[in-house]
């Protein structure tokens, strides 16, 4: 389940955000620290997980000190899903 | 001849209870400031400026964020008569030692007496300092002195000079912080003059609401200065909740019966495309009577698109605006006219792009839809002018020149940029573009800078970092922007030379240099693309030729590129 949720987010964020396709992202890189998702793409990638999973993500979470992994953020929605 | 200080005073005497900034901020209440609050608070700074020997025409460098204390502190140095610069805030994408060495240059050029920060920040940019340097005094924000009401006739900027330097405006970089365009009172006075006068703008009604940073040019002075110097009420919100939150200008406008805004282009997109409606229930946008699109290309689509969105909440076709802008002109050159739409032309693209040459498309022709930007403004003048500097004939593109009476005084501490900038008295732009019919389009850039998303980049900078990364060959990458349609802006890319021919280590490569050039730039770059050696063309002296580079790329990625 969450290694599911996990996939279907790096597949988005590699082929819709870095436009990389083929590019792996380990689900304990860091996303935004790291500049890998710019302030400009958040927003896409909220709006894809909130639409895919079905719970809601406040503009203000949208911080590194909410998630910055792919662990992180899988767990997020985890708590919400309850 | 009026002052800023002149026009703070009168709006002090007319009416102090009248509002002049309501600052948004997620999570919180808004916070107004009338006249009277805002001014209270600024002659906080203003005294605290004078206990740290600050002289008037001395420069302080403010690094705030969007909110009071920076709002304060600006208008503490106007009445103080030092000339306050607003640096950008450390974002957590920038590495801290970039930042501290961007701090450092500034520091070197620019040559601030003091720097004013948050006591969080302090040591962040005491080690930024170097022993002699300009800088005298670090001040704290909670060692300001309180708010009290200013008495103007004590106060030193009352006796500066309409000719006097009122304030500096960088863009961003490496580069653009060794750039400060030094303007005056009366420069901006005169902009103000002339653009509100095309604006139609009244006090009474007009209401600006802006999610703009205040250290970049369309910010400061369209969505900062002109309306407290007019008494505009005006309604910000800062950057970093608006990118997150798109949603939140138009319910500002809505909420605040907002009448005027100012946006990049990218920005028409993005809020078309990340506003949710649920986040607009019962917003009403049928007050906004001008949306004005400003500081990078101008596109008819991303109005299209915005007007698609927004027209079920009110927003009427007519409000979409536009206007070719810079820092070095004040801000507007040119501003669409607002009791229409712009003007916009559909060209031959093959004659456009080979000839730069504008004609009427013949049947069966590929088409480019240009958008105007506007008539010039009654105090500028307008040519457009060819490599030897001569005029070109009208519907011809050649390199956009201007002079007015709202040219900045110089790059500050730059003589010899400043006289490179100018021909006879004309400023050379850099931009390419052509007259018709009295309006100017505006066509692309001869320099090599990159814009996204309003924001200027220069490729330089980002071509310095990604020659500092394990594996690049160092002077073997080139960087440059490539428009993309969705987005409504720019996105830059980034080719390395590597000697590497494996895939996968080629992919680390490109992730440390999307890394490196990210945290040392704020920059986000879209596309990392490593090659062998000897891909990246030289000019015969060497030089990077960035856009027979570019060209090379868009042919090996088959994309067709416009500009």
């Amino acid at each position: 389940m969450t290694i599911d949720m996990i996939a279907s987010i790096a597949t988005f964020i590699a082929a819709q955000i870095l436009k990389q396709p083929n590019r792996v992202i380990r689900s304990d890189e860091s996303l935004i620290s790291s500049g890998l998702i710019d302030s400009f793409s958040l927003m896409d990638l909220a709006l894809f997980v909130e639409d895919t999973f079905g719970v809601r993500i406040e503009d203000t979470e949208l911080t590194a000190d909410t998630f910055d992994t792919l662990d992180q953020l899988a767990a997020l929605v985890q708590s919400r899903q309850k | 001849m009026t002052t800023f200080n002149d026009l703070l005073r009168g709006h002090y005497a007319a009416d102090p209870h009248r509002a002049a900034v309501v600052l948004q901020h997620a999570g919180q209440d808004d916070e107004t400031l009338t006249y009277g609050g805002l001014l209270a608070a600024a002659n906080g700074y203003a005294q605290t400026y004078a206990e740290n020997g600050l002289q008037p025409g001395e420069v302080v460098v403010l690094i705030l964020q969007h909110g009071r204390e920076l709002v304060a502190a600006f208008w503490g140095a106007v009445l103080h008569g030092a000339i306050p610069s607003i640096m950008p805030f450390l974002t957590e994408k920038l590495s801290p030692e970039r930042y501290r060495a961007d701090l450092a240059s500034l520091v070197s050029i620019t040559k601030p007496v003091a720097i004013v920060t948050y006591p969080e920040f302090e040591s962040e940019v005491r080690s930024a300092l170097t022993e002699g340097d300009s800088v005298r005094r670090v001040i704290i924000t909670d060692q300001v002195a309180p708010a009290s009401p200013p008495d103007f006739s004590l106060l030193p900027g009352s006796r500066r000079s309409p000719a006097d330097i009122v304030l500096l405006q960088h863009s961003s970089g490496t580069t653009g912080l060794q750039k400060g365009v030094a303007l005056s009172h009366e420069a901006v006075i005169n902009q103000l003059t002339a653009y509100s006068q095309v604006l139609n703008i009244d006090s009474a009604s007009d209401v600006i609401v802006s999610w703009l940073p205040l250290y970049h040019d369309m910010g400061l002075i369209a969505a900062f200065l002109m309306p407290v110097l007019l008494g505009v009420p005006l309604v910000i919100q800062s950057p970093f909740d608006w990118v997150r939150a798109p949603y939140r200008l138009m319910q500002a406008v809505s909420k605040y019966k907002g009448t005027l805004s100012w946006l990049p282009n990218f920005a028409y997109n993005f809020s078309a495309q990340r506003v949710r409606p649920r986040d607009m229930d019962g917003v009403d946008l049928s007050t906004w009577r001008a949306i004005v699109n400003c500081s990078e290309p101008v596109r008819f689509e991303s109005h299209q698109a915005f007007f698609e969105k927004f027209q079920p909440y009110g927003l009427k076709w007519e409000s979409l605006q536009t206007s070719y802008a810079m820092a070095e002109n004040v801000f507007a050159v040119t501003q669409s006219p607002l009791n229409g739409s712009p003007a916009t032309e559909e060209i031959d693209r093959i004659a456009f792009i080979h000839e730069r040459m504008i004609r009427p498309v013949t049947d069966g022709r590929p088409v480019v839809k240009m958008m105007s930007s506007g008539h010039v403004l009654s105090n500028t003048r307008v040519r457009v002018v060819d490599e030897h500097r001569r005029d070109v004939p009208e519907r011809t593109v050649g390199e956009v020149a201007l002079r007015s009476d709202c040219m900045l005084t110089g790059y500050y501490n730059r003589p010899d940029i400043t006289k490179k900038a100018f021909h006879d008295g004309w400023y050379l732009t850099g931009d390419y573009g052509y007259l018709s019919n009295g309006e100017l389009y505006v066509t692309g850039r001869k320099k090599d800078m990159i814009i996204v998303g309003g924001k200027n980049i220069y490729p330089q900078d980002l071509e310095a970092l990604a020659s500092e990364v394990d594996g690049v060959h160092n002077g073997r990458t080139v960087a440059f922007g490539i428009y993309d349609e969705r987005q409504g802006t720019e996105e830059v890319v980034i080719v390395a030379e590597a000697d590497t021919a494996d895939p996968v280590e080629q992919q680390h490569i490109a992730d440390a240099v999307r890394q490196h050039v990210t945290k040392n730039s704020a920059v986000a770059l879209r596309f990392v693309h490593i090659v062998g050696p000897k891909w990246v063309l030289k000019t015969s002296s060497g030089k990077v030729a960035r856009s027979a580079n570019k060209e090379k790329y868009l042919e090996e990625q088959g994309i067709n590129g416009m500009d």
